[in-house]
């Protein structure tokens, strides 16, 4: 899915660096509510970008090819020689991607109006594949209008957490606008990183090491120094998990001169982070989440849909990963990951045996339940009465453990349901195998 | 004796008077951990009252600490307030900072980290299951308890258990005790991506407890700090050790309930760190059914 499967590190990048381009390569695919980040689109970035002071091209995001045509008329009559339409989706690779109409291009360089509204009526509404996205791809439902710029090089810029060193890192790279993974894979050493102390913030001294790493000189220096600044606060201030700039290009500025600009931004947001950002809450897209992942959260449910044909519903994130282990190595394939998470209430039940039932690959449900403080009986109601609102018509297998679990297993026995039972978790999920077969 | 926590230690409860914070003060106190202080803003000089129990709530940990000598904390604040509170409890010296709470920022824990650096507080968490000493009681009654564990799966004796996931742990727990295999200590490390004490901070304490005989570590998905508690393991661990990491199945990219579950670019995989287990010698259950069994085959031995 990340496009990153195949993907090795080079001997010298191993270790904590190794690690940080992994963690960073993870975001490039990802585009789920189920992520450890809130994905925001490219022209929303930029926005936030350019509140901490770093440079971005003039531009607007528009929803209408009409829209898009005035904002490139303005641009035009502002001197810029060239206008980008760039399509809104949640998922890199746009430039190489297709559309569904056999449009090439979600990002394409303009040079009057009329080609721009052209541009925009062929993108807009219409779905975008790229490397990204899977085959199944993405409507693009706004455009970024941006003055064209000349590019004079290309470089990478990007925040991140450090797991391993438990501190914020910032890299950049002199190899711009290709894949950070290739980078790290051939070049590593063209990566050069500074690891941040979260009680000081990025200091000046290292934003203009990282500055000469790229090659400035003189006046760019201090530039570079003043954009890297604005990128780490963005990143701290806004709570993101990453921001990236692939590409931050020098290019040619007024009257010749070169400057600095980021022509592309990327930022994840922390979601534990959300609560005191409510203005980047709002940007969240729905469109670009998957609905019943969706649905599950607004049920307090964690759910992510996979491909496989056995439905799991379990307490506990661990669990829930054990148990899809277990239904593979049973011989099955495991239809999602469910986690309930430490209770089970019958409305949970029954929203999440409502959300696997709409899901066409399902073939049999297994429920695995450790009661530790609640008690298996009153689990086994709550199944019990789910399975009863819901007329579940799927092959169902139950095994609950921990406490009161007898009078739970009775329960389940009672209900005159055709309710099978697991003893062991191997047992159930090799159970939950045999019916889905 | 066990490690980190005792039957005796003196437990104080931070945010006592919530849902969540009560319902497990109460559960605690049912077990028989010496839950000694609450502390509530506000609401210093009332009392938690359970059973038997009286409890006093105090407004600040420092006053909680001097007034009840509590060794160790639980924290159930709401995540908004939660990293003030872990800091609250470091600069009260207590020995131990449990935080249950899920949902912390990350900035939070970053500036958690650093602050409590060349501190003698340990920090358990955030976002975990707690820890838990068995008593000698029945169904382990006695024992100290801090956190959300059901302390009735536990039996006193001599497997330390250290995990990620709660209810994974649970389950490893549970097969001990069915088993008739008591438990030294439980630590439920917790999911989150910038953590406290690591498997190996812990592996280490097993490793000098004399009453610990064998170890079992439950793992999962993401990160690498699995793979630098088995190097560890290959180099200094004398005690027999059963591994189980959970999320084989798991796709890249997308991140399994815990925020610190999640596979990057090919690294993180259960197959890499099975590997590096495997690789230091530790014997890997092969599905989660197991991890009991797969260690008390190394005891045998």
């Amino acid at each position: 899915m990340t496009g990153t499967a195949g993907w090795k590190l080079a001997p010298q990048a191993r270790g904590v660096r190794g690690l940080i381009l992994k963690i960073e390569a993870a975001f490039r695919g990802r585009h789920t509510p189920a992520g450890f980040a809130m994905n925001i689109h490219e022209y929303q970035a930029k926005q936030l970008l350019a509140r901490f002071g770093v440079p971005v091209p003039p531009g607007e995001a528009v929803g209408t090819p009409d829209e898009a045509r005035a904002v490139a008329k303005r641009l035009l009559a502002d001197g810029h020689a060239k206008v980008v339409v760039k399509a809104q989706i949640h998922a890199g690779g746009r430039g190489k991607g297709t559309f569904k109409t056999g449009l090439q291009g979600g990002v394409r360089v303009c040079a009057s109006a009329d080609e721009v509204l052209e541009r925009a009526q062929a993108m807009l509404g219409q779905v975008l594949v790229t490397r990204q996205t899977g085959p199944e791809g993405r409507v693009v439902g706004k455009l970024l209008i941006e003055a064209g710029v000349r590019i004079l090089r290309e470089y990478y810029c990007a925040v991140l957490l450090d797991r391993a060193a438990g501190c914020p890192v910032i890299m950049v790279s002199t190899e711009g606008g290709m894949d950070i993974e290739e980078v790290a894979a051939h070049t590593p050493e063209r990566i050069v990183r500074e690891w941040v102390n979260p009680a000081l913030g990025l200091q000046s001294f290292q934003a203009r090491k990282l500055a000469v790493a790229l090659g400035c000189q003189g006046d760019l220096i201090r530039a570079g120094e003043k954009l890297l600044l604005g990128v780490y606060r963005a990143w701290w201030e806004s709570d993101a998990s990453l921001v990236e700039l692939n590409p931050l290009a020098l290019v040619e500025g007024p009257a010749g001169k070169p400057t600095l600009l980021a022509l592309d931004g990327k930022v994840g947001l922390d979601d534990n982070g959300l609560f005191r950002h409510p203005d980047l809450q709002a940007l969240r897209d729905l469109a670009e989440e998957a609905p019943l992942e969706v649905e599950a959260s607004h049920h307090g449910l964690n759910y992510i849909k996979l491909d496989g044909s056995i439905a799991c519903l379990v307490n506990g994130a661990g669990l829930a990963m054990a148990t899809m282990d277990l239904i593979q190595h049973c011989g099955g394939q495991p239809a999602n990951f469910l986690d309930v998470g430490g209770g089970a209430s019958v409305e949970q039940v029954t929203a999440a045996f409502q959300i696997i039932m709409k899901d066409p690959n399902v073939r049999a449900i297994l429920v695995n339940i450790f009661g530790g403080i609640m008690d298996c009986d009153v689990i086994a109601t709550g199944i019990v009465q789910a399975v009863k609102d819901t007329k579940l018509k799927l092959p169902l297998v139950v095994r609950l453990e921990g406490n009161n679990v007898r009078a739970g297993k009775q329960r389940l026995k009672d209900s005159g349901l055709p309710i099978l039972s697991g003893d062991s978790m191997a047992d159930a999920a090799r159970t939950a195998v045999r019916v889905a077969a | 004796m066990a490690i980190l926590v005792q039957p005796d230690t003196r437990v104080l409860i931070q945010g006592i008077t919530g849902g969540f914070g009560a319902r497990h003060a109460q559960l605690s106190l049912d077990y028989g951990t010496q839950v000694v202080a609450g502390v509530t803003p506000g609401k210093g000089g009332q009392s938690f009252r359970h059973g038997p129990h009286d409890v006093p709530i105090f407004d600040t940990v420092t006053e909680a600490v001097k007034q009840t000598g509590a060794q160790a904390s639980a924290i159930f604040v709401p995540a908004p307030f939660a990293a003030d509170a872990i800091l609250e409890g470091a600069d009260a010296g207590l020995e131990l900072v449990v935080c249950i709470t899920e949902g912390i920022p990350v900035t939070d824990m970053l500036k958690v980290r650093q602050a409590m650096q060349g501190r003698p507080t340990r920090l358990i968490g955030p976002n975990c299951p707690g820890i838990v000493t068995p008593g000698s009681g029945p169904d382990s009654h006695g024992g100290c308890r801090i956190g959300i564990a059901p302390g009735y799966i536990h039996r006193a004796g001599r497997v330390g258990v250290v995990s990620r996931s709660g209810t994974l742990t649970y389950e490893a727990v549970w097969q001990l005790t069915r088993a008739g295999v008591g438990q030294s200590t439980c630590v439920g490390i917790g999911g989150d991506p910038v953590p406290g004490m690591s498997h190996l901070d812990v592996l280490r304490l097993f490793n000098d407890d004399p009453d610990t005989h064998g170890i079992i570590l439950i793992g999962e998905i993401g990160g690498t700090a699995e793979e630098e508690a088995a190097a560890w393991i290959k180099e200094n661990c004398r005690k027999p050790v059963a591994g189980f990491i959970a999320g084989a199945t798991a796709p890249p990219g997308r991140r399994m309930g815990h925020a610190g579950a999640i596979i990057s670019g090919g690294k993180g995989t259960a197959a890499a760190k099975v590997a590096a287990l495997a690789d230091a010698g530790i014997a890997v259950a092969e599905t989660p059914s197991v991890m009991a069994e797969t260690l008390l085959k190394l005891l045998k031995r």
